[in-house]
């Protein structure tokens, strides 16, 4: 028998909403007594969603970065940004710090979170022992930045509605916006499908 | 073992009993160190609502009034968010429009408004209409509002136009960095715990 006491173990469900922990019922579905939520044990059909969303959100991750985010036209011709070129200008136009933040909010998080959301759902489909607190930790961790890499979505946002009613330039969005918007959705709904309890599932096999 | 004195933790399912904790204490997880509940200070929940009712002020502030302006040979362009996001929305870029709306104005909007409810109704010692719903209506839509990402993606952007022209920040800029403060701190002083406790004694 394993040692930790969990809620699953004891026959108890604890809502997601208020907290509250009660007995599951025999049988059909569960509702918190308090609150009303639906009560599962694990979130439903967790890896399955997070696998579809995670790669919907590789495959969008393409466009994303190759298609211009940014359509800048001027008396000096039209300049295509996507989201690196982007990057690259604020480098090497002397905002190290801008272009440093703008980096890993566009490129490091939605990288790191697609990868780290792979790891932890292969990882529990391999019922891995190994470092679970890391794992949760991580899980914590993509779950906090993920927010941030919507950033140059409001620098487009912004950079639109002022430039593009004066007569020097005008800039429009580009399909690289609409992609990237939707690395930032996807990802979200992919972390939010994942069940870091299935980490721990596992609990029992550990020697 | 009353079932009411367990806590679960929502990371790793580990079972744990709550004990009392010193005001402003908070329990984590013995297992995998996740928040488990905390002891807000008696008032919280009346600074929460202070704290609510600024951060509306300070949004109909940061709507109305222009974000950034823009001079050029002279001429001089400004955008509110909602000029923003309908510029977007009419050059065809509705999915994008959409999202910019979604998590700086209507998710922002509805949580605020959703916490004075619960909060004017909890404090009224109702158990009110909608309260249910209302909370967890709030806690669903808290990922989708990014009012700090967006303040500092203005920022990005006015860094950027300063090389082509001159910039000027607006007033909503800096209601929205008061906003973000203002959220921040109202979401972190509402006890949620005493919100359920409470609606639980009025039924
Ligand atoms: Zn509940
Ligand atoms: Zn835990």
């Amino acid at each position: 028998m394993n040692a930790a006491p969990t809620a699953a173990g004891h026959g108890l469900l604890a809502c997601a909403v208020c907290r509250l922990v009660s007995r599951a019922p025999q049988s059909g579905d569960a509702h918190c007594p308090r609150c009303g939520a639906a009560l599962h044990a694990r979130k439903p059909a967790s890896l399955a969603r997070t696998w579809a969303f995670l790669i919907a959100a590789m495959i969008l991750y393409v466009p994303a970065n190759v298609l211009p985010i940014m359509d800048t036209s001027s008396l000096f011709g039209t300049q295509r940004d996507t989201i690196l070129s982007g990057v690259v200008f604020l480098w090497t136009s002397g905002s190290f710090i801008l272009a440093a933040l703008v980096f890993f909010a566009s490129v490091v998080v939605p990288l790191a979170k697609m990868i780290v959301l792979a790891i932890l759902a292969g990882s529990v489909q391999m019922r891995s022992v190994k470092h679970r607190r890391i794992r949760t930790r991580l899980y914590r961790m993509i779950e906090f930045v993920g927010r941030w890499s919507m950033l140059d979505i409001y620098v487009v946002t912004i950079l639109v509605a002022l430039v593009q009613v004066s007569t020097f330039a005008s800039i429009h969005a580009g399909p690289g916006a609409a992609a990237f918007g939707g690395v930032v959705v996807l990802t979200m709904f992919a972390a939010a499908s994942f069940d870091p309890r299935l980490i721990w599932d596992t609990q029992g096999e550990e020697s | 073992m009353p079932e009411y004195k367990l806590i679960a933790c929502l990371e790793c399912d580990l079972l744990h009993r709550q004990v009392p904790l010193a005001p402003g204490g908070e329990a984590r997880c013995t297992r995998c160190g996740a928040r488990l509940y905390r002891r807000a200070s008696p008032d919280s929940n009346q600074r929460a609502l202070a704290l609510a009712l600024a951060a509306c002020i300070l949004f109909i502030i940061a709507n109305i009034y222009p974000i950034v302006g823009l001079e050029v040979q002279g001429t001089h362009t400004s955008s509110t968010l909602f000029g923003a996001v309908k510029s977007l929305w009419e050059e065809g870029a509705r999915a994008v429009a959409t999202l910019v709306f979604v998590t700086t104005f209507f998710v922002p909007a509805a949580e605020l408004i959703g916490l004075i409810w619960v909060l004017v109704t909890l404090r009224r010692g109702a158990r009110g209409w909608g309260t249910v719903p209302m909370l967890h209506f709030i806690e669903s839509v808290k990922p989708w509002g990014m009012v700090e990402v967006f303040v500092l993606g203005v920022l990005v952007s006015l860094v950027k136009l300063a090389h082509v022209a001159s910039v000027e920040p607006g007033v909503a800029l800096f209601s929205f960095g008061a906003l973000m403060a203002m959220v921040a701190a109202a979401a972190a002083a509402f006890d949620a715990d005493a919100a359920w406790a409470q609606l639980e004694t009025i039924r």
